[in-house]
C-alpha cells in the first residue's frame, strides 16, 4: 500500500465489503517430473519450491506433485498447502511444507512413464477448487511425455485463465543430435496448451531467472 | 491525374473557376449584406450578451462574498481579541493576586526599615569635645607677675590635670567615634533590605507595566475591529493566511508521522485480522484495520485537547460541566494510553514477524546459513520501534492544535481564494464578451472588403444622385 492509497483510505472504507476476497490470491500448482534421467534434477526442483515458498503471501495456495507413469491422482500431490492468513502461521506451513518436500526429494524414486498431460488435468482441477484469482501450473520436465499403452490423454484438456510455465526443460539426447525435435516439442505443447485455453505459455531454462515464475 | 470537382466551371483552372464563381456571387452577396451584417451582430450580440452578463452576476457575487468574508472576518477577530483581552486582564489578576496582595505589608516593612534606619542615622551623629574652659583658667594664671614659685607650682599643677584631662577626653571622643562606626555598620544589612524590597516591588510593578502595554494594545487592535477599519481587515487577512500556512505546514508534518505510525503497526495488524482478506482491490484488512487505530488514536487526542479546554472545535464539549469534563478527560486519556501500549505490542509483534520472515528466508535459500545476532546491536531497532509506537500517539494527539487553526483560518483564506477566483472569472467572461463584440465587427468589415466593388459603384451611384437633386433644386426654383 503506497501513500496514494493511504490518502484514498478513507472513501475506501466506504466500499468495503464489495470486493472479491479470492481475486487477489494466487495458487500455484508444480509438476515434478521423476521419470528415467530426469529424476536427477530434483536438486533444481528443491530451489524452485524454495523460491514459491519465499514469494507466496498469506492467502495463496500451492501444491507440488509428482510426474510419473499416471499423473491424474491426488495420491501424487506431494504436499499442498493454503497459507494461513496470520504470518507467523504461514511461516510455519511452510516450513512444514518444506520439510515434506525434502524427504521426498531424498526417497524419490524414478517412473517407467511421463505422464504430463494426466498432471496438467489434476492440476487445473486443483486450481480452479482453490479460487484463485491467479492461477500457474509449473511443469519442471523435459516435456517428453511417454504414455503406456493404456492409458489415454488424446483429447482435449480445460486449462482456462490458467498460466502454464515449462521449467528447466532440459535437452535429450536425440535433441542435440537434431534440434528441431526439442523446438517441435516446445511447439507442440504451446499450441496444446493455448487450443486449452491457457493465459500464457512460457518456457523458463535458466532458473537462476525464476523471478518471472509468478508474473504475468 | 487529378479529378475535375462539380464546381469547376473552367475545368482544370480551380482559379479561374474560383474568380468566375465569386464575380457571379458578388451580386447576392451585396444583395444579401443588410441581413449578413444583421445576422452577424445578432449572433456577436447572442454570444456576448450572455457572457457580459454572468460576469457582472459574477462581480456581484464576489463583492457580496468579499462583504461576508469581511464580516466574518471581523467578527472571528473581535472574538479572539477579546478573548485576548480576557486572558491578559486574568493574567493581571493573577499577578496583582500573587505580587501585590502583600504589597502593605511590604510597605510596612519598608516605613519600618526607613524608621530604624533615620533613628539610627540620629543616633550616630557626632558628639562634639568638651569645650575648653580651662584655657582661660591658663590665661589667668598666666597673666600674674613671672618668678614666683607658687605660680609656677601651680601651672605645672594645671599642666599635669591638663594632660589628664585631654587624655580622658581622648578616650572618650575615641570611644564615642567607634560606638557610632558600630552604628554605621549595623546599616548596611537594613540598607541592603531596603534595596531588595524596592527592587521587588520595581519588578512587580515593572511586570504590570508590560502587561497594562499589551493590554493597551490590544485595546488598540479591538478599537480599530470594532470601527472596521481597512488596516485591521488587512492584518487580520494576513494572519489567518500565516496561521493557514504553518497549520497546514504542521498538519503535512503530522501525516509523515502517521504514515510512520501507520508503517509500524500494519504488517502486525495483518496477524491480528488475517493478511489474505481485501477490502477494495488494492486495500488489504489489515491496512484499513491499522489506519482506523490510527485515526481513533487522533480522535482520542482530539477530545483531549477539547476537554483540556486547548481547543474549542466542539461546543457540546466546552459546555459540559467540568465534573463531566474531567471525566471525559480521563477517558480519552485512558483510551490514548491504552492504544499506544497496544502500538507498542504491535510494533514488537512486527520486529519478531520480520525476524521470523528472515529466518524463513533465510532457511529458504542457498546461500550459507548466518547466525542470527542477538546482541544489543539488534535490541535497539526493536527498542526503538517500541518507544516510537508508544509515543506516536500522543503526538499524534497534538495535531488538534494545528487542526483547529487550519479549520479557523481556512475559512477566511477560502473566502478570499473564492472572491479572487470569481473575479478572474469575471474578467476573463468580460474579455470574451468584447471579444465575440469585436470579432462580430471585424467579420462584417470583412464581409464588405469581399463585396468591395458593388460597395465602390453603390457609392457612385449615391454621390451622382447627390448631385443630381441640387441640379433639380435649381431647376424647380427658376421654375
Amino acid at each position: 500500500m503506497d501513500r496514494r492509497d493511504f490518502i484514498l483510505a478513507l472513501p475506501a472504507l466506504a466500499l468495503a465489503g464489495c470486493a472479491d476476497q479470492k481475486a487477489h490470491s494466487q495458487a500455484v500448482y508444480l509438476l515434478v517430473d521423476t521419470s528415467g534421467t530426469y529424476a536427477e534434477e530434483i536438486g533444481k526442483a528443491q530451489i524452485i519450491v524454495n523460491y514459491l515458498l519465499g514469494s507466496l503471501n498469506s492467502g495463496d495456495s500451492l501444491a507440488v506433485a509428482r510426474v510419473k507413469t499416471r499423473s491424474f491422482s491426488e495420491k501424487d500431490i506431494i504436499a499442498k498447502a493454503t497459507f494461513d492468513g496470520r504470518p507467523s502461521q504461514a511461516n510455519a506451513q511452510k516450513r512444514a511444507f518444506r520439510e515434506q518436500f525434502d524427504a521426498f526429494a531424498r526417497s524419490s524414486r524414478g517412473s517407467a512413464y511421463t505422464d504430463i498431460t494426466g498432471g496438467l488435468i489434476q492440476g487445473s482441477m486443483f486450481l480452479n477448487e482453490t479460487g484463485a484469482g491467479k492461477k500457474t501450473i509449473l511443469i519442471f520436465s523435459d516435456m517428453q511425455e511417454e504414455l503406456d499403452k493404456q492409458t489415454q490423454r488424446d483429447f482435449p484438456i480445460d486449462l482456462k485463465n490458467i498460466r502454464v510455465v515449462a521449467v528447466n526443460v532440459v535437452k535429450l539426447r536425440t535433441d542435440n543430435i537434431d534440434p528441431r525435435l526439442y523446438l517441435g516439442r516446445l511447439e507442440g505443447w504451446q499450441k496444446r496448451v493455448k487450443a486449452a485455453g491457457a493465459a500464457e505459455w512460457l518456457v523458463i531454462n535458466d532458473i537462476e531467472h525464476l523471478d518471472r515464475l509468478l508474473k504475468g | 491525374m487529378t479529378e475535375t470537382s462539380f464546381w469547376m466551371i473552367v475545368p482544370g483552372n480551380p482559379g479561374l473557376s474560383a474568380l468566375i464563381l465569386f464575380v457571379i456571387a458578388m451580386p447576392f452577396l451585396y444583395a444579401a449584406r443588410k441581413p449578413v451584417h444583421e445576422l452577424v451582430r445578432a449572433v456577436g450580440h447572442l454570444a456576448g450578451g450572455p457572457l457580459r452578463l454572468a460576469s457582472k452576476w459574477l462581480l456581484a457575487v464576489a463583492k457580496e462574498m468579499r462583504e461576508r468574508n469581511r464580516q466574518v472576518l471581523l467578527a472571528h477577530g473581535r472574538e479572539e481579541t477579546e478573548q485576548h483581552i480576557a486572558r491578559e486582564f486574568e493574567r493581571i489578576g493573577a499577578l496583582v493576586r500573587r505580587d501585590l496582595e502583600g504589597y502593605p505589608a511590604l510597605q510596612r516593612r519598608l516605613l519600618d526599615e526607613i524608621t530604624r534606619v533615620e533613628e539610627d542615622y540620629r543616633k550616630c551623629g557626632e558628639v562634639p569635645p568638651p569645650p575648653p574652659e580651662w584655657v582661660e583658667a591658663v590665661e589667668a594664671v598666666a597673666r600674674v607677675k613671672n618668678g614666683n614659685e607658687l605660680v609656677q607650682h601651680v601651672l605645672e599643677e594645671i599642666d599635669r590635670s591638663i594632660k589628664k584631662i585631654y587624655d580622658r577626653v581622648i578616650t572618650e571622643y575615641r570611644e564615642a567615634y567607634e560606638s557610632r562606626h558600630k552604628i554605621l555598620n549595623g546599616f548596611m544589612p537594613f540598607w541592603r533590605s531596603l534595596q531588595r524590597t524596592l527592587a521587588q516591588a520595581d519588578t512587580h510593578i515593572t511586570s504590570l507595566n508590560e502587561r497594562a502595554t499589551h493590554i493597551d494594545a490590544q485595546m488598540d487592535k479591538y478599537q480599530e475591529i470594532v470601527e472596521q477599519t481597512r488596516k485591521a481587515e488587512h492584518v487580520l487577512t494576513v494572519s489567518a493566511a500565516t496561521q493557514f500556512a504553518v497549520a497546514l505546514l504542521v498538519l503535512c508534518i503530522a501525516a509523515g508521522g502517521a504514515l510512520i505510525n501507520y508503517k509500524l503497526i500494519a504488517l502486525p495488524m495483518s496477524e491480528m485480522v488475517g493478511a489474505g482478506d481485501w477490502l477494495t482491490a488494492s486495500l488489504r484488512t489489515s491496512d484499513v484495520a491499522a489506519l482506523v487505530i490510527i485515526f481513533v488514536e487522533a480522535t482520542m487526542g482530539l477530545f483531549l485537547m477539547e476537554t483540556l479546554r486547548i481547543t474549542h472545535l466542539f461546543p457540546v464539549i466546552h459546555n459540559l460541566s467540568d465534573v463531566m469534563r474531567r471525566r471525559m478527560m480521563l477517558l480519552a486519556f485512558g483510551l490514548l494510553v491504552t492504544l499506544a501500549g497496544v502500538e507498542a505490542a504491535l510494533a514488537l509483534m512486527r520486529d519478531m514477524l520480520i525476524a521470523d520472515k528472515a529466518a524463513l528466508l533465510q532457511s529458504l535459500s542457498s546461500a550459507p546459513q548466518q547466525l542470527p545476532e542477538n546482541g544489543m546491536l539488534s535490541r535497539i531497532p526493536t527498542a526503538g520501534q517500541m518507544l516510537l509506537g508508544f509515543i506516536l500517539p500522543f503526538a499524534l494527539a497534538f495535531v488538534a492544535i494545528p487542526l483547529e487553526s487550519f479549520v479557523n483560518s481556512a475559512r477566511t483564506v477560502g473566502g478570499v481564494a473564492l472572491v479572487l477566483f470569481a473575479r478572474g472569472a469575471a474578467f476573463a467572461l468580460r474579455l470574451a464578451g468584447n471579444l465575440v463584440r469585436s470579432l462580430a465587427r471585424v467579420l462584417m468589415t470583412l464581409y464588405d472588403v469581399v463585396i468591395v466593388l458593388p460597395l465602390l459603384v453603390e457609392r457612385l451611384i449615391s454621390r451622382k444622385k447627390q448631385e443630381e437633386i441640387p441640379d433639380q433644386d435649381l431647376a424647380v426654383r427658376r421654375h
